[in-house]
Order: C-alpha cells, then sequence, then structure tokens
C-alpha cells in the first residue's frame, strides 16, 4: 500500500480534487454551495495542472446549468471524460438532460453539494430536496456522508460508471459536507489509476460519435416500440449494485477503507435500527455507540447508494433482531405516502420476506435547509420506536406546533467526547476569524496525529455580518456533523457581540472564555454585560482578554485580528506545545503569504510575537456587579410580528421558533429593516450644514439609504430635539422652507461613499466637507433622538417636487432602506433611487442573486412603504426566469386593469358619467395625473359598496388597477447577460410596458465573483483565473436592434443627472425600456468607500459609455441615439490599474496583462467609434415608400 | 575625434546617456537608445515604497469582505504565483543585458536600509553594470537635523557598498545646507559617482477640485544651470565621477556640462519629446561644436571649465549672482 499522506481540506475540495484528476471536460456553472468545485477546476487548468494522464483538462463556464449539462452531453457523446458540478435549481435545469444521458447509458458522473429547493423561500442551505427531485431520471445515486466519503466516492463513482455505463449523481451534504474542513487521507495517484480500467475509457470513447464510424443517436420513437426500448436498461440497472460493491471492494484493497451500499452499525442485536442517507448517518452512527454503551440496544443503516436501490442488500443489512425501523429523509415530499427513502424501504420489506414479523416502519423529515441534525434528535428518533405506537411521518429538530408531527428532543443531550477539545469563535464578518480558524485546522490536522473538523456559520447579510466557527480536534476521526453545544473554549472576537447575542450557553463548566477587547485584565470585569458576569461565574470559567486590534494594527494589519487570536487559540487551549505551535504557525503565515511578499509575512509574524505579552487571564471576581443588561434584538415598539418573529431569528433563536409562527406561503410584512438596530459603523458621517451646498449627491448614493433630506415647514421644528440641525432651504422654489439632511445612525454601515462625491468643501480647511465622517458611538444616541423627529417631519407632497433635479428629487422618501447589501454597494443606490420616484405604484420581479439576498433574505427585508401603506410590492421567483416572470406581471395587470374598465362600463349607468369618463381618460404620466386617479378610485370603491350587483362586486376587487402600476424586472448581470438572456430577450421583443434595470457588477457578485458575459476583457474572475480573453458583449446594443425598446446605460458616479434623467425617460416609455447601470462591486478589488470615482474612471476611459437610445425621439424624426460620454479622456490602462481585478493580471501573468490591455484599449477605440458613429447618423423614419 | 568618456570605472562611448524614466520599461527602447547612440542607459526607478504598497493593496483586496458570507466566501481566485515585487525589474535587466552592449544601469529608490541592501543584491546578480541610488526623500519632519538628513544619505551608501562589488552611484538633490561638504562626505564614504540632480516631485493644486495633483515638470534647458554649477564647483575637489541631469536638450547643453566637469550627461525629458532618435542629433550637436573649436575629444573637455580651471573662478559664486542681478533689465518697459 502507497505511503498515506494527509491534508486538511472541505468536501468540495476533495471531490473537485478527483474529479479533476480523472476527466477530460469540465462544463462549470456558480450556484451554492457547489461553486468552489467549479472554482477549483478553473484555478487548476488555469494554472496548467495536469490530470491523471498527463494533460490539462477543457474547462468551459456555460451560461447556466442547463447549459453546462448540454455540454457535458455533447462533450461525452464525442467520447470525452466529462464532468460538472452543482446544486439545487442548477440540478433541476440539468434534469432533461440527464433523462437523456441516463437513456443512452452514457458514463458520467455529477457531483452534486445537495442543497434545499426553493419553495415558499430560497435556501442556498443543505438537504436532499435537489437530488431526490432527479431520482426519476435513470441515474445512480451514490450519497457521501463526510468530507473523506466525498474523496473516496468520487473515485468509486468515477471507476463505476464506466463498468455500469450508468452516470453517476455523486452527492454529499451542501455546507455540512461541501464546507466542513477535516482532515483525510488522499488517495494517491497510483490507486486512482488502478482504479480506472483503460478498456472501459477506451470503451466509452468508442461508443463516442465519429465520421469515421457513423452512427445516429437520438432518434424520435413512436408507440410502436419506445416502451421496449426504455426497458432495454434493465439488465443494467440490475448489475449495477453489484458493480458499485465491487468497486468498493477494490477501493478497501487499494486503500484500507471499505464501504458497503448498505452499512449497518451498531448492536447485532438491535431491534431499533435508523435509515438514513449523507452526513446524518455520522451524528446518527455516534449516537448509536454512545447509547449502546449506555445499554442501548439500537442500530444505523447508512444508505450510500441509493438508486439502483437494491432491495435484497438492504434487507440482508439489517440486523435479523430488527422489530422497528425509523427512515429518516432530508426531504418534503408534500402530499405524498412518504417520503422517498421511507417508500423505498417499505416496498423492499414488503418484497423481500425475510422478517417473520413485519418490522414496524415510520418515516421522518430532519434536516431541511441545514437544520440542525444532533445526537439529541437522534436520541428521539430511537426514544419515538420505543413507543408503542412511534409516530410516523414525524418530524425531528422543531416545534410542529400546527400538524403535531414533531418529536420532542432534550436541547442538553449530548455525546461529544472528552478526548475531543471544542472550540467555538465568535467573529464579524471578513476580520479574519474564519481565515485564522481554517488555518488552525491545517496546523493541527498537517502537525498532529489528531483529526480536525472546522465548521462555519455564516450570516445573512453582506455587511458587518457575524461568523460563527466551531472547530474539533481529537485522536479519533470526527464524526460529529453538527454544531458544538459544549464548548471546552468560547472566543468571542468583537466585543459588541456580548451585548446582542448569548454565547455562553456553548461553553461547558470549568471551560474557557476568551475576549478581544481594548479593555485590560484589570477593567474588562465592569464592561460586561450582567448576563455575562453570571455565566463566568456560575460555571466557573477561565477568562482570557486580548487587544488584538491593538496588536494588529502595531504590526501594521489594520484590523485583521485573526493572528493575534489565532496564537491566543493555541496558546489557551494547549492543542500544541505552545512553542511548537508558535513555529507551526510562522511556518503557515510564511506558506500563505510568501507570494505576496516579505513585507505581507514580516508583519504578521511580527503581529504572532506582539501577541503573547498582550494576552492576559482576568481574575474572576465573586460577585456580580454589572448592571448592563442585553440590548432587545428590535425595538420595544417594533410590530408584534417583528418583535415574535423576525426578532427571535435576529437573535439567533430562530430554531425555537414553532411552525404556527412562520407565514404559511412565504408572505412577509414590507420594510422590517428599520426595526434591526445593526449599529455596525464605527464613523458615521455627520452634516455640516453651514458648507453644504444642498446638492443631494450624498443622499443619492448612499447605498442603505441612511442619509435623508426632507424640506418642510419651519414650524416643524418647535419641537425639535436640541442638537437637531436645520437651515433655510437654499431652492429659490422651496422659500420658506427649512432643509435638513439626516443621518439614520444606528443603520449607516459606515462606507462614507457619501463623504467622498460630496462637492462642497470647507473654505479655511479644505479635508473639511459638508459632510464628515465621525466616531459614532459619542454621537449615537443624540442622533438616534434626531432620526426619530426626523422621521416624524411630513414628506412633501410629491406632486410639487421637481423630479428632474437631484436637489429637489432627492426629498423623495426611498421605499428601500437599510438592506444587508455590501458597505459601499454599487447597486442599491439605482434601486433606492427607482424606490423614490416610482415605489408607491410599482411591482417588482427580482433575480434572485446579490439584489434577491439583500433585498429579501429573512430575517429584515429592506422594501418598504410610504405613511400611506403604499410602496414596491416584490418577489423574487428564480435566476433564470426573471424577464418572464416580470412580463407575466405586467400581461396580469394589464389585464386586471382592461377588466376594470370593462366592468367600469357596464357598471357606468349607475354612476356618475364624469367620474367615469374621467376614470377611463386619466392621464397618469406624472405624479398629480396618478394622485387624481387614485382619488377618482377611492370615490368609485365608495359609491360601487353601495351598489349591488355582480359586476359592481366584481370591479371593486379589481378597480385600484386603473391606477397606473409600473413593473420593474430588476437583477444583476449573471442573470440579464447569461442565464436570463433568452428570456430578457424575448420581453424586449414583446414591446409591452416594462422596466429593466440590470445592475452590472461585470460579475457573478452573489457566488462570490464569477465571470459573465458581462465581464470585461483581461478583468481576473473566478472562471477566468487567467484574466477574461474575450471582450464584454454589448447587450445594449442587442436590445437597440429591436428599434422599439428604450435603452440606456448609466454610471451614478461619473454622471448622477444622467442616471436620474435615464430612469425617468424609461420609466415614461410607453414600452420596454433597458437600463444598464454600472454598479461597481466588491468583487472588482477597489475601495468601496471611493468607489464612485472608479465609476467616473470608467467613463473618462471610455470603457463604460453613457448614452440613452430613446425610440419616442426616432418617432418626432430625431436620432434615437444620444451618446452622453465624452471622448475617452484618460488611457483605458489608468482605469485598470485602479481596480485588483485587473491589476492582479499584471501581478499574476503579466505577459498576458500586456496583450489584454492593449486589446481592451482596442475594445474602447473601436466601440467609440461605432457609437459616435451611432450618434452622429441623420434619422430619416421610412415611410414604407422607399422601395 | 573621441567622445568616449569614462562613468563609474567603465568606457562608455559617448557622453550621453539616457537617465531614469519610463522610457526603459521596455527592452525594444533601450535597444533604440543603444542604436541611437546612448553611452550607457540608467533604467527607470525601482521603488521599494511602490512594491510594498503593491503587495499590502493585493493582499488587502484579495483578503477584503472574505470569509463573511456564505455563498461568496472569497472574491478572487488565488494564482499560484504572483509578480509583485522586483521579479519584473530584475527579468527587465536581465534581457536588456541580453540584447545591448552599452552598460545597463539600474536605479533603485529604497525605503528602508534593508530593501536598500536587498534588491540591490538582487539587482547586481541580475547582471547590472551599476547602480544609480535615486535617494527620493523629502524630510517633512521640522525636528529632522541637516545632519539627521546627511547621515541618512551616508548610512544608504555604506550599506549598499558593502552589499555589492558593482560601481555605485547616488542621485542627489541639490537641497543641502553645502552640497559641496555633502558631495564631500559621499566620496569619502566611496560612492562612486554623483548624478546632479534630482527632479524632486512638486505637486500642484487643481484651482477647481482644490486637489493637490502629482503634476511632473518636464525640465527645460533652464534647468541645466543648477547641476552646471555644482558640478563645476566639485570638479577637482572629489575623487568620484559625475553625472549631469536635468536640462540637457541640446548638443551644446552637453557641452556645457562636461566643459564644466561632467563624466556623463543624462537625458529624459528631451527624449521623451523629441524621441529615443533625438540622441542622435545632440550628438551631431556636440561633435559639431567640439568639431568648430578644434576640440579631440570629451576627456580633454572635461572640466576645462570648471571653477577651478575657469578664468574667473568667482563667476561660480555669489559675487556673480550680485551681477547678473544688477545688470539686469526687463526685455521692455513695462511701466
Amino acid at each position: 500500500m502507497p505511503e498515506r499522506l494527509y491534508t486538511t481540506i472541505d468536501g468540495n475540495e476533495a471531490a473537485a480534487r478527483i474529479a479533476y484528476k480523472v476527466n477530460e471536460v469540465i462544463a462549470i456553472y456558480p450556484i451554492t454551495p457547489a461553486s468552489p468545485m467549479g472554482e477549483w477546476a478553473d484555478e487548476w487548468a488555469s494554472g496548467a495542472k495536469l490530470n491523471l494522464w498527463g494533460t490539462v483538462p477543457q474547462v468551459i463556464e456555460m451560461q447556466s446549468e442547463g447549459g453546462a449539462a448540454g455540454a457535458i452531453h455533447g462533450a461525452l457523446q464525442t467520447g470525452s471524460l466529462a464532468t460538472t458540478f452543482t446544486a439545487s435549481q442548477g440540478l433541476l435545469l440539468m434534469i432533461p438532460n440527464m433523462y437523456k444521458i441516463a437513456g443512452e447509458l452514457t458514463s458520467t458522473v455529477f457531483h452534486i453539494a445537495a442543497r434545499s429547493l426553493a419553495a415558499q423561500g430560497l435556501s442556498i442551505f443543505g438537504d436532499h430536496s435537489d437530488v431526490m427531485a432527479a431520482r426519476a431520471t435513470g441515474w445512480v445515486m451514490l450519497a457521501s456522508a463526510s468530507v473523506q466519503e466525498a474523496h473516496d466516492f468520487a473515485l468509486i463513482a468515477h471507476a463505476a460508471t464506466l463498468q455500469a455505463r450508468l452516470p453517476f449523481i455523486h452527492f454529499f451534504d451542501g455546507f455540512r459536507t461541501s464546507h466542513e474542513i477535516a482532515r483525510i487521507e488522499l488517495i494517491p495517484d497510483e490507486v486512482i489509476r488502478a482504479m480506472l480500467r483503460e478498456d472501459l475509457i477506451e470503451a466509452h470513447r468508442s461508443r463516442g460519435l465519429s465520421p469515421d464510424h457513423p452512427f445516429i443517436r437520438g432518434t424520435a420513437q413512436n408507440p410502436d416500440v419506445y416502451f421496449q426500448a426504455r426497458e432495454t436498461v434493465n439488465p443494467f440497472y440490475n448489475v449495477c449494485p453489484d458493480i458499485v460493491q465491487a468497486t468498493m471492494d477494490q477501493f478497501a484493497a487499494l486503500t484500507g477503507r471499505q464501504y458497503k451500499l448498505f452499512e449497518y452499525h451498531g448492536a447485532p442485536d438491535a431491534e431499533r435500527v435508523i435509515v438514513v442517507i449523507g452526513s446524518g448517518g455520522e451524528v446518527a452512527h455516534e449516537t448509536v455507540d454512545y447509547l449502546n454503551a449506555h445499554g442501548e440496544k439500537v442500530g444505523l443503516l447508512k444508505v450510500r447508494l441509493y438508486r439502483p436501490f437494491d432491495m435484497s442488500r438492504f434487507i440482508d443489512a439489517l440486523p435479523a433482531t430488527t422489530r422497528s425501523i425509523a427512515v429518516l429523509d432530508r426531504t418534503k415530499e408534500p402530499g405524498s405516502a412518504g417520503e422517498p427513502l421511507y417508500v423505498d424501504c417499505i416496498t423492499a420489506l414488503h418484497e423481500h420476506g425475510r422478517f417473520t414479523t413485519m418490522p414496524r416502519v415510520v418515516g421522518g423529515r430532519y434536516g431541511l435547509s441545514s437544520k440542525e441534525f444532533t445526537p439529541a434528535m437522534v436520541k428521539a428518533v430511537y426514544d419515538n420506536l420505543a413507543q408503542e405506537t412511534p409516530k410516523n411521518h414525524f418530524t425531528v429538530g422543531i416545534n410542529d406546533d400546527v400538524s403535531h408531527s414533531s418529536l420532542d428532543f432534550d436541547p442538553d443531550f449530548s455525546v461529544e467526547p472528552e478526548s475531543v477539545v471544542r472550540a467555538v469563535f465568535y467573529g464579524l464578518g471578513a476580520d479574519g476569524t474564519v481565515g485564522a480558524n481554517k488555518n488552525s485546522i491545517k496546523i493541527i490536522g498537517e502537525n498532529t496525529e489528531n483529526y480536525a473538523q472546522g465548521y462555519f456559520v455564516y450570516d445573512s447579510k453582506k455587511s458587518g455580518s457575524m461568523t460563527v466557527s466551531h472547530l474539533r480536534f481529537g485522536p479519533n476521526p470526527i464524526r460529529s456533523s453538527y454544531l458544538i453545544s459544549q464548548a471546552n473554549l468560547v472566543a468571542c472576537h468583537q466585543p459588541g457581540f456580548l451585548e446582542r447575542y448569548e454565547m455562553f450557553n456553548e461553553v461547558m463548566p470549568g471551560g474557557t472564555f476568551l475576549l478581544n477587547t481594548s479593555f485590560g485584565p484589570d477593567e474588562i470585569w465592569s464592561q460586561l454585560p450582567r448576563s455575562a458576569q453570571e455565566h463566568i461565574i456560575e460555571k466557573r470559567l477561565k477568562f482570557y482578554v486580548i487587544d488584538a486590534l491593538k496588536v494588529a494594527r502595531e504590526s501594521g494589519m489594520a484590523g485583521r485580528i485573526n493572528v493575534p487570536m489565532q496564537v491566543c487559540f493555541f496558546a489557551i487551549s494547549g492543542v500544541l506545545p505552545r512553542e511548537e505551535a508558535i513555529g507551526a504557525i510562522k511556518g503557515a503565515i510564511e506558506k500563505t503569504y510568501g507570494k505576496k511578499g516579505e513585507e505581507i509575512v514580516a508583519k504578521n509574524l511580527e503581529a504572532v510575537d506582539r501577541t503573547l505579552e498582550n494576552l492576559f487571564e482576568v481574575q474572576v471576581p465573586e460577585s456580580i456587579s454589572s448592571v448592563i443588561p442585553m440590548q432587545p434584538a428590535v425595538a420595544g415598539h417594533a410590530p408584534e410580528f417583528v418583535q415574535n418573529v423576525l426578532g427571535q431569528m435576529i437573535a439567533r433563536k430562530g430554531d425555537l421558533l414553532p411552525v404556527s409562527a412562520l407565514p404559511i406561503d412565504g408572505t412577509y410584512p414590507s420594510g422590517t429593516t428599520q426595526w434591526e438596530k445593526r449599529n455596525l459603523a464605527e464613523e458615521i458621517p455627520v452634516w455640516d450644514p453651514n458648507i453644504c451646498i444642498q446638492c443631494g449627491k450624498c443622499a443619492m448614493v448612499c447605498p442603505h439609504a441612511v442619509i435623508r433630506i426632507k424640506a418642510y415647514d419651519p414650524a416643524v421644528l418647535a419641537d425639535a430635539p436640541a442638537t437637531f440641525k436645520a437651515v433655510d432651504a437654499r431652492d429659490t422654489e422651496w422659500s420658506g422652507l427649512k432643509y435638513t439632511i439626516q443621518v439614520a445612525p444606528e443603520d449607516c454601515t459606515g462606507c462614507s461613499l457619501c463623504v467622498d462625491v460630496c462637492p462642497a468643501k470647507n473654505k479655511s480647511a479644505v479635508a473639511f466637507k459638508a459632510i464628515n465622517m465621525r466616531p459614532q458611538p459619542p454621537i449615537r444616541e443624540q442622533e438616534r433622538e434626531n432620526w426619530e423627529f426626523f422621521t416624524q417631519i411630513p414628506e412633501l407632497d410629491r406632486r410639487f417636487i421637481k423630479t428632474s433635479s437631484i436637489r429637489q428629487q432627492q426629498v423623495q422618501q426611498p421605499l428601500f432602506e437599510f438592506s444587508g447589501a455590501c458597505a459601499g454597494c454599487g447597486e442599491t443606490p439605482y434601486i433606492k433611487l427607482i424606490t423614490q420616484l416610482f415605489g408607491d405604484h410599482t411591482v417588482v420581479a427580482n433575480a434572485t442573486g446579490c439584489s434577491s439576498i439583500y433585498g429579501g433574505n429573512l430575517p429584515t427585508t429592506p422594501w418598504s412603504k410610504n405613511a400611506q401603506g403604499r410602496g414596491p410590492a416584490w418577489a423574487n421567483s428564480l435566476f433564470e426566469d426573471n424577464a418572464e416572470f416580470g412580463l407575466g406581471m405586467r400581461v396580469s395587470l394589464d389585464k386586471q386593469a382592461e377588466i376594470a374598465r370593462e366592468l367600469l362600463e357596464k357598471v357606468a349607468p349607475a354612476l356618475d358619467g364624469e367620474l367615469v369618463t374621467s376614470l377611463l381618460n386619466a392621464v397618469q404620466r406624472d405624479e398629480a395625473g396618478i394622485h387624481d386617479q387614485r382619488e377618482r378610485v377611492a370615490i368609485l370603491k365608495d359609491k360601487l359598496n353601495s351598489i349591488d350587483s355582480p359586476d359592481a362586486r366584481r370591479l371593486l376587487g379589481v378597480a385600484d388597477a386603473l391606477v397606473r402600476r409600473d413593473v420593474w424586472i430588476i437583477g444583476g448581470d449573471g442573470w440579464a447577460y447569461d442565464i436570463g438572456f433568452g428570456g430578457l430577450d424575448h420581453v424586449l421583443a414583446s414591446g409591452r410596458n416594462v422596466n429593466i434595470l440590470v445592475m452590472d457588477t461585470e460579475v457573478y457578485s452573489n457566488t462570490g465573483g464569477q465571470q459573465s458575459k458581462a465581464t470585461p476583457r483581461a478583468a481576473v474572475a473566478k472562471f477566468a483565473a487567467g484574466g477574461k480573453p474575450a471582450g464584454k458583449k454589448d447587450l445594449g446594443l442587442i436590445a437597440m436592434s429591436y428599434g422599439n425598446v428604450y435603452v440606456a446605460q448609466v454610471a451614478m458616479g461619473a454622471k448622477d443627472e444622467h442616471t436620474l434623467r435615464a430612469i425617468l425617460e424609461a420609466e415614461a416609455y410607453d414600452g420596454p425600456s433597458l437600463i444598464i447601470a454600472y454598479s461597481h462591486c466588491i468583487a472588482h478589488g477597489i475601495d468601496m468607500g471611493k468607489a464612485m470615482r472608479n465609476q467616473k474612471a470608467v467613463v473618462d476611459s471610455g470603457q463604460w459609455l453613457l448614452y440613452r437610445y430613446n425610440p419616442d425621439r426616432g418617432e418626432q424624426g430625431e436620432n434615437p441615439m444620444i451618446l452622453d460620454s465624452r471622448p475617452p479622456k484618460i488611457p483605458v490602462k489608468d482605469f485598470l490599474r485602479m481596480e485588483n481585478r485587473f491589476k492582479m493580471l499584471e501581478l499574476s501573468k503579466p505577459e498576458a496583462s500586456r496583450q489584454l490591455f492593449a486589446e481592451a484599449q482596442q475594445d474602447v477605440n473601436t466601440r467609440w467609434a461605432l457609437y459616435e458613429y451611432l450618434a452622429s447618423r441623420s434619422h430619416k423614419p421610412t415611410d414604407g415608400s422607399a422601395h | 575625434m573621441d567622445i568616449s568618456t569614462t562613468y563609474l570605472g567603465m568606457k562608455l562611448r559617448s557622453p550621453l546617456v539616457c537617465s531614469a524614466s519610463p522610457l526603459s520599461e521596455q527592452v525594444s527602447n533601450i535597444k533604440r537608445m543603444e542604436d541611437a547612440g546612448a553611452g550607457a542607459v540608467v533604467l527607470f526607478s525601482l521603488f521599494e515604497e511602490q512594491i510594498r504598497r503593491e503587495r499590502e493593496a493585493l493582499d488587502h483586496h484579495l483578503s477584503y469582505g472574505t470569509e463573511s458570507f456564505a455563498e461568496a466566501l472569497s472574491y478572487f481566485p488565488e494564482p499560484d504565483q504572483y509578480h509583485a515585487g522586483p521579479d519584473q525589474y530584475l527579468e527587465l535587466i536581465r534581457k536588456a543585458k541580453a540584447v545591448v552592449d552599452i552598460p545597463v544601469i539600474a536605479s533603485l529608490n529604497g525605503s528602508s536600509i534593508g530593501g536598500w541592501t536587498r534588491f540591490a543584491r538582487r539587482m547586481e546578480e541580475a547582471g547590472a553594470d551599476a547602480l544609480e541610488l535615486n535617494v527620493y526623500y523629502i524630510p517633512t519632519d521640522p525636528l529632522l537635523t541637516s545632519l539627521m538628513v546627511e547621515r541618512t544619505y551616508l548610512d544608504i551608501l555604506t550599506a549598499v557598498k558593502s552589499a555589492v562589488k558593482i560601481p555605485v552611484a547616488m542621485k542627489l538633490s541639490p537641497f543641502f545646507s553645502n552640497m559641496g561638504h555633502m558631495a564631500k562626505q559621499l566620496d569619502d564614504g566611496g560612492v562612486d559617482a554623483l548624478v546632479l540632480f534630482n527632479r524632486f516631485y512638486q505637486p500642484d493644486i487643481d484651482l477647481e477640485t482644490l486637489e493637490v495633483k502629482p503634476h511632473v515638470l518636464l525640465s527645460t534647458e533652464a534647468a541645466l544651470r543648477l547641476p552646471l554649477t555644482w558640478i563645476g564647483i566639485l570638479y577637482g575637489r572629489i575623487k568620484a565621477n559625475m553625472a549631469a541631469t536635468s536640462g540637457v536638450h541640446s548638443g551644446t547643453d552637453a557641452v556645457k556640462l562636461i566643459l564644466a566637469g561632467a563624466n556623463v550627461t543624462m537625458m529624459t525629458s528631451a527624449l521623451l519629446h523629441n524621441g529615443i532618435d533625438y540622441i542622435k542629433s545632440v550628438e551631431a550637436g556636440l561633435r559639431e561644436w567640439m568639431d568648430k573649436h578644434e576640440y579631440e575629444s570629451v576627456t580633454q573637455m572635461r572640466g576645462s571649465v570648471s571653477q577651478m580651471h575657469a578664468e574667473d573662478p568667482s563667476a561660480f559664486e555669489r559675487a556673480q549672482y550680485m551681477r547678473a542681478l544688477t545688470s539686469y533689465r526687463p526685455a521692455f518697459n513695462r511701466w
């Protein structure tokens, strides 16, 4: 047997390593949580890493998962070894091809990080809903339960598929396995080679299409033979389990790791048995050991090969003593006789009469969307089986107080062995905590004989989020696929969390608590919340403090506290001898940062050396002295639903919410972010009214709508707080009004975009502007009061606001506020602007992506409403269908308006004729028109209430449709340029009055920056690790080709008036309109606080053109095209060098960058010439007689 | 006519040397410099500070916002290697050495003693014939004494001289209390040549944005007076060679500086304006003057009008300044 090689990686990498080695063509498309597999493949190919046969696989990104499946189908049909990776909706899009691939008996493996499907809500987390939806395709389904298995089964699947001639789904649990980091044994190349038979590969190749020996495959078949032909494959399914088991046996002979299709673990004479697929089996395994050691006789059957379901092997694997079985499914099939595995088990038991007494079988659901599945829940399942009448079709892990399906469990039940060191770390997103912990796991996994496991829980917000790291180390393989509830060490890397989150429940008595704080060991006690003091004393915790921020800053590492916190962990935990640990950390630093330069290494090393002198044990007093309370999750005056439901989620207690607490159909109230005060910003903008010129730019760019402007009657100020600022409004049309710019202090993320765009400078010291960043804590209370007062000031009457002037327009109330977007987000200012202008009569179709996440991820959501209760009505369908989804809304709303008009005419005799005429002929081009129509509708509804006729009652139901309804279809470039392009194109061609906003970040931002067809040439992105060689697709030009589509390309940071004008024109245009909005993004590698400068530079360089194509101008005999950009005034290289996405190509591939940068300049020159031509053409409308 | 000269212990075919500029970023330009008759080429400056900042920016952007949001744990692929650092510069030295015969002088601006010596050593290893230390340093701290400033220069020189065997030139600014004393100290410290003078970045103010803007001022012919003054004064008083830089726009400009005592005259602005081939015109101008004035060699010319050899040595001193002022008349009467 070859030498054993160990490494510490996650499940995605474990599977991808094998997939890359044994394939020739790899089609990829990003989807959480499978994206990293594609990213690894692309990175390796970009680095010319060879596969098993000494060649670099072709890695190609497709426009959708459907495209990836099609490409793989083609690759397979021409004899290549091919694979892809996906999850969730992506797998659903592959299903049509999967039927074909299986029907054609084709060898391939798709690796799936199994994930929930979008139903009442989307979830990125793990369960088996996706793979179970694909179970009818005829694919073999092989399930891995751990990172080691993800590695091993990837190979077993690739080996077996060649022999079986059936395609394999190799799946493992999304996040729980795909993102768990564990120490695993690597499979050496010689083992991989031994597992893959060359003759079978040759046979696979020879079945491919070739004009040298042509045939046709994929015929259309008729009733006479289709059925019989469908049955030809049966023998292949019949022998497949034997092939997979034989492959597993061969693998065991080569590696020593033996797997079975159905693997029983537990008491040989067990009476109660759980049957389960995936990582839940590891939890059950651990629990079975514990229970049997404590006198129980229970067993567990792990299902590895789910399809073809080998009924006899299943039956044989059960102990003869089995009396009751609980089959656990990690999916839900509403309306079925039971979930899939349960039904299969029943069928097997029914068909195979091994048991004289048929065991009692119950089925249950667990772990949907990565819901925790713990030993306590496993025990609850066994306890249920011990009942005389066990609950069937149960759920476990939740409190189902509606259907009463759930099993009770004891949350304090734990089976964690003492030999395992367990540590939990609370960090602020991006502060380095997770990276440090991943590093620690590697150090321990690779420097000691210990097994190591790391799992990371992230927040749903993109800015200022909390991360929780769960680390385990121990002498035996770790099967604990669940979060740590009894930790030896809990570390809080962000002191502010102490008042907001309960984190002491997870530390065991006598354990250790480590706090990063600026307070020293003698000062900290009095700063702790009361509950923290209680826990520390009651649990007799050892308590350490470190000022990691100080160490980081003094070492030149800004706010990244990863190194000091890592050093503290090793110093306190004793997992390694201190000196050895320090040496290992330093070694890891040199390995990780060496290629980035010695300075980076040096400052990290300095941080290591500085840490220990700043780490102190706190002498814990005997008594509790603090009166500092825990902060409530939401304010006391929040609505009941927000307090009782959303507030629980905010407080990290969402797991405790019963079924009855949740909306039945995924409907949630608008405007709930206002109740979640996150206090993220260390500094917030403060207005200086003496300098301010009242231009409104600060409010316009604010991504989180925390800067608000109002012009109002001075009388309002009578009740103003003492520090509330107000000055005379400068706009001549607002003479006599007061003017205030107010910041929402607890909602600001501190991005500072507002300060950067402020054009007004202090005449005595130009470093100061009309808005300046100041520390938040000292002014929090005062500004909270000011904000509360400000929100009570009445809004200006919308009818009298000149929306074409930014100064006036910006007093319109944003109806999109305090989202979870990144600090400094480049997308949200556009959305916010649209909600200000049209929000009270808009319906929004939002493509899945960043905007659907910061716009619709629980607990709180930013789409809000005004004082009249009106606001944007928002929905998300899918990623790929958003344009169609929006078009459907348009058609529907138009139909409802048509029905209303038809009914109005029918009911007209009973109504005031003038009212009817006005309603039918209303012009609703502006706020006043809409306002008047609303008033007419109100009168109409009032009158209809007194008319007793079916038509009147029907009209009441649709009368609101007589008021103008805008449809905004919004999404990112991944949707518009790639996966949704076909639909977008169709919607543009439809001629219907929809407004489409494409927030073009030039990458798939939400999944971590993969290239799209919007990615410009030379940009480094995931899936374009070597720099994108192709130019950006010109979506606007394509849209213009229809002639009747309003098209504008805008960049708010370059010309905000232009953005405003284009949005107004687009909305006013009676037909499809498309706005392509340049949206800077964290994935560009830029200073987000100065990102509007990047927008200006991208326009100045000509890389992004500003224009408006308005078909209405064409109707008037003018050229519809107006080029609003000036000729490029800086070389494109000057812009490219401002952004890491381009800059890193210079640093990683200098030769390629020279070539691609030059081509990028050529792109600009060519595009400019084309657009200049388009804008300068004389336009003569054709009258049809020119022929 | 022999226009060869010696500089940094090397015999150059011409005293016309291309000074550090963006032109030398490409090997093809360096070849064109040689073809146009340059005696040597000084490569553009490698700035340690810039390298450090680039690396830090790269590290920052690769880690910024990562490990925070479950769907996007990072935003960039991680290449196997980066060329963030001196690699590209060292590669340029190697390539230049491979294609030209004239000496290739590497130029370095360090920001730490460790950086100066580390990069100097690597430049020597890459094949540089000599080093030019571009001490680009503006003391903004009012508590820093002139002695401390001078010490900084001497420390850098000592460190680099002990790190490399190839000749070392030092490019200076004129802003010392006593330029002559500074030059003498460096001479005593073993500097092989002084390059006079550095053109410091002098920012400008944008009157619309009220921002301080970087603004590169290319030299004019008038700029040669300052190097001419100090080369003329220092000639014969120090052992080190002297290179005149700033203000060389024509053959006669080169003549003046050589007469004052320069071993070589360096050009950047003139080449940025007129193209690399302009060296030929300058050489022609030099030769024309020498021919007309019957000089046989540059060596013969060198230092012949220095303070040591000039008819009126006081012309290099303050007396000349007073005379110049009192004799000044505006070109036309404004009043």
